[in-house]
């Protein structure tokens, strides 16, 4: 038995004989042609088969992976045709009468070196999308077959690397797994394997030998292990764990389409965070029912300079529209002294936590807090939006708000720009203060959303990046906090309107039944937590233990 | 010719997926667009020139675009950037 170490990119369990991908290392060879126009022509219809072939896999990668998987091939058929790599090829060809797959070869070879030569990271990797575009228009020179011969036998496939159309191409149902040498966690060739579940490991370095080629052998996609000629016991374990998976997977997924509702028929919201758009996916495919904190924040943070009325109306809108009739409370800009946002002009200060942060900013730079509002107002006549104001502490900072809310929406109306009707207001509950005045508070509003995480910060007196030693005085279950929770439901649902909690705490399992017995209307959890946490809202019965349950809070 | 000014939001930059993107989108129209940054310039049909700008998040790129159908071309390239959120 052998023990390899790799860095594993994509989890799951696969057992099965290891397969090394063969290749056609076929070797350039640079010859004179007596017709250089011929070959010129040779050239160019295999850059046309070449495109036929990337639209295949395009399809194919769109029905296995989505989207983005196939808009890499179809970047690939652009890539083809761009001026500057067809004139190279096309100058070497007929001013030095070289075969068409030489031409390309060395083109190929020149732009990845200038790829490679960059700064940027992501930017040196696309020198391997260059060598694949390249590679293929050489095989289509030299007739070569670009598909592995068919195997029968479903196998771990092992290579140095595999480039994305390599990994598309192959028969899902034979592939079991990969086992890389070499590869990078952010080429497309794992992402791919994400997408489609299918465990693998790369960096495995010189020790994946080809001798293993054809022995069984069993790969931890989590751990990043692969071992080889597995012993009874290890084959065991191995198996066993991947059983446990496959059976949580399974049960997670029959969660999907389910409602939100407890055993004793409380409807609850089961929304999602996200901190920018490209966490949408994710959200979608965990079947959130809608969000419950969109962080604005994005739009601002490493910026350099304020984002425009029209930039943020392009996120804010892509959203909405994304998520249809499902609810997006977007919450306004939450930022301090203590975030990388130079233009802000924000003055050091000893306590960012306690200082000029979040509203606090909009209501003393009022046109930067216009801007974010014109721009929401604007995006909630393409979706079902409310807006979420955070740090409040006083009943007169809601009314100055919504006085500047009214102000904006006279002013898109003048201007004869659409709105959603009614956009409801809603504040986050993350100071003591909003939590002691909620019942003045909550009569201005349209809901509440409790912060958790501020709020425990503020009410216990304790820093949340606090330094060791905190660790004791810092309880996430203190009974402070959850009895501020109990305090803060309770005034909303008198002034009746709905109380929900999109903090930390919002996403742990082992408070989820308190929260429901308090009568918490809606769970804004990560994307992750969604099913989780819809499998225990289903399993519990709110009513019956709410006395058992609030006891804990006395 | 037309000309716009526009400051990268993507936490990307200008990496192949929105650069072929932006290009098949210049592609519809007859007009030439051409993206600078600095001292450096690579127009649409340019892929891997384009990329080769290294447009970061941040930067302030210019967009020039001529051509018979530059009014719409311009302002169709100015939307797709920010409907992406490029």
């Amino acid at each position: 038995m052998i023990a390899l170490q790799g860095t594993g990119v994509s989890a799951g369990v696969a057992s099965g004989p290891i397969r090394f991908y063969k290749r056609n290392k076929a070797e350039v060879q640079r010859r004179t042609v007596a017709d250089p126009g011929a070959e010129r022509a040779r050239y160019e219809a295999a850059t046309q088969t070449a495109i036929a072939q990337l639209g295949e896999l395009a399809e194919k990668a769109r029905r296995e992976a989505g989207d983005d998987s196939a808009i890499l091939f179809e970047t690939h058929q652009l890539m083809l045709e761009d001026l500057d790599y067809v004139a190279a090829i096309t100058e070497l060809i007929e001013n030095e009468h070289v075969n068409a797959d030489y031409a390309v070869h060395e083109t190929g070879r020149q732009f990845a070196g200038m790829f490679s030569a960059m700064e940027d990271e992501y930017m040196r990797a696309r020198s391997a999308d260059v060598l694949d575009i390249s590679t293929r228009l050489e095989r289509i020179l030299r007739g070569e077959q670009t598909e592995q011969s068919a195997d029968s036998e479903p196998a771990l496939i092992a290579a140095d690397d595999l480039s994305p159309s390599e990994t598309v191409q192959m028969d899902k149902s034979k592939l079991l797994g990969f086992v890389l040498s070499a590869g990078h966690r952010n080429a497309h060739t794992v992402i791919l394997a994400r997408t489609l579940g299918i465990p693998a490991i790369i960096q495995l370095g010189a020790e994946l030998k080809p001798e293993y080629d054809g022995r069984p052998a069993i790969l931890d996609g989590q751990t990043g292990q692969l071992v080889v000629d597995p012993d009874d016991a290890t084959r065991a374990y191995l198996l066993e764990k991947q059983s446990r998976e496959r059976e949580a997977r399974r049960r997670l997924e029959e969660l999907k389409g389910q409602p939100d509702v407890t055993l004793d028929g409380k409807q609850v919201r089961l929304y999602a965070n996200i901190s920018s758009p490209a966490i949408l996916d994710a959200v979608l495919a965990n079947d959130a029912r809608g969000i419950g904190l969109f962080r604005s924040e994005f739009l601002y943070l490493e910026s350099a300079d304020y984002p425009t009325e029209d930039e943020q109306l392009a996120a804010y809108k892509a959203v909405l529209q994304r998520m249809g009739t499902r609810q997006v409370v977007i919450r306004t800009l939450d930022i301090g002294a203590d975030k990388k946002v130079p233009y802000f002009d924000l003055p050091p200060e000893e306590n960012p936590a306690l200082g000029m942060r979040a509203i606090r900013i909009c209501l003393s730079k009022p046109e930067i807090f216009r801007t974010q509002l014109r721009a929401l107002y604007r995006a909630s006549a393409f979706g079902n939006l409310a807006i979420m104001f955070p740090m409040i502490a006083s009943v007169w900072e809601i009314q100055e708000i919504k006085r500047i809310c009214a102000a904006v929406r006279a002013e898109l109306d003048r201007e004869k720009i659409p709105c959603a009707e009614h956009v409801p207001l809603g504040i986050m509950i993350e100071t003591p203060a909003s939590v002691i005045m909620s019942d003045k508070l909550a009569p201005e509003v349209d809901f509440f959303s409790i912060g958790t995480n501020d709020l425990t910060q503020y009410t216990l007196a304790v820093d949340r990046q606090g330094g060791t030693g905190l660790e004791r005085f810092c309880d996430t279950h203190h009974p402070a906090v959850l009895r501020m929770i109990q305090r803060t439901v309770e005034s909303a649902h008198a002034a009746g309107i709905w109380a929900g909690i999109c903090g930390e705490l919002a996403s742990d399992a082992a408070l989820t039944p308190l929260f429901l017995a308090m009568g918490v209307d809606e769970l804004s959890v990560s994307a992750r937590a969604v099913l989780p946490v819809r499998s225990i809202i289903r399993s519990t019965n709110a009513a019956q233990n709410r006395e058992k349950l609030l006891a804990v809070l006395q | 010719m037309k000309e716009f000014t526009y400051t990268v939001t993507d936490p990307v930059g200008m990496h192949a997926r929105p650069a072929g993107q932006l290009a098949k989108e210049a592609a519809k129209y007859q007009s030439i667009v051409t993206v600078v940054k600095g001292e450096k310039k690579a127009d649409t049909r340019r892929l891997m020139a384009l990329m080769g700008l290294g447009i970061k998040q941040g930067d302030a790129i210019t967009v020039r675009v001529e051509g018979a159908d530059e009014d719409t071309a311009a302002a169709a390239v100015r939307q797709y950037l920010t409907e992406n959120h490029f």
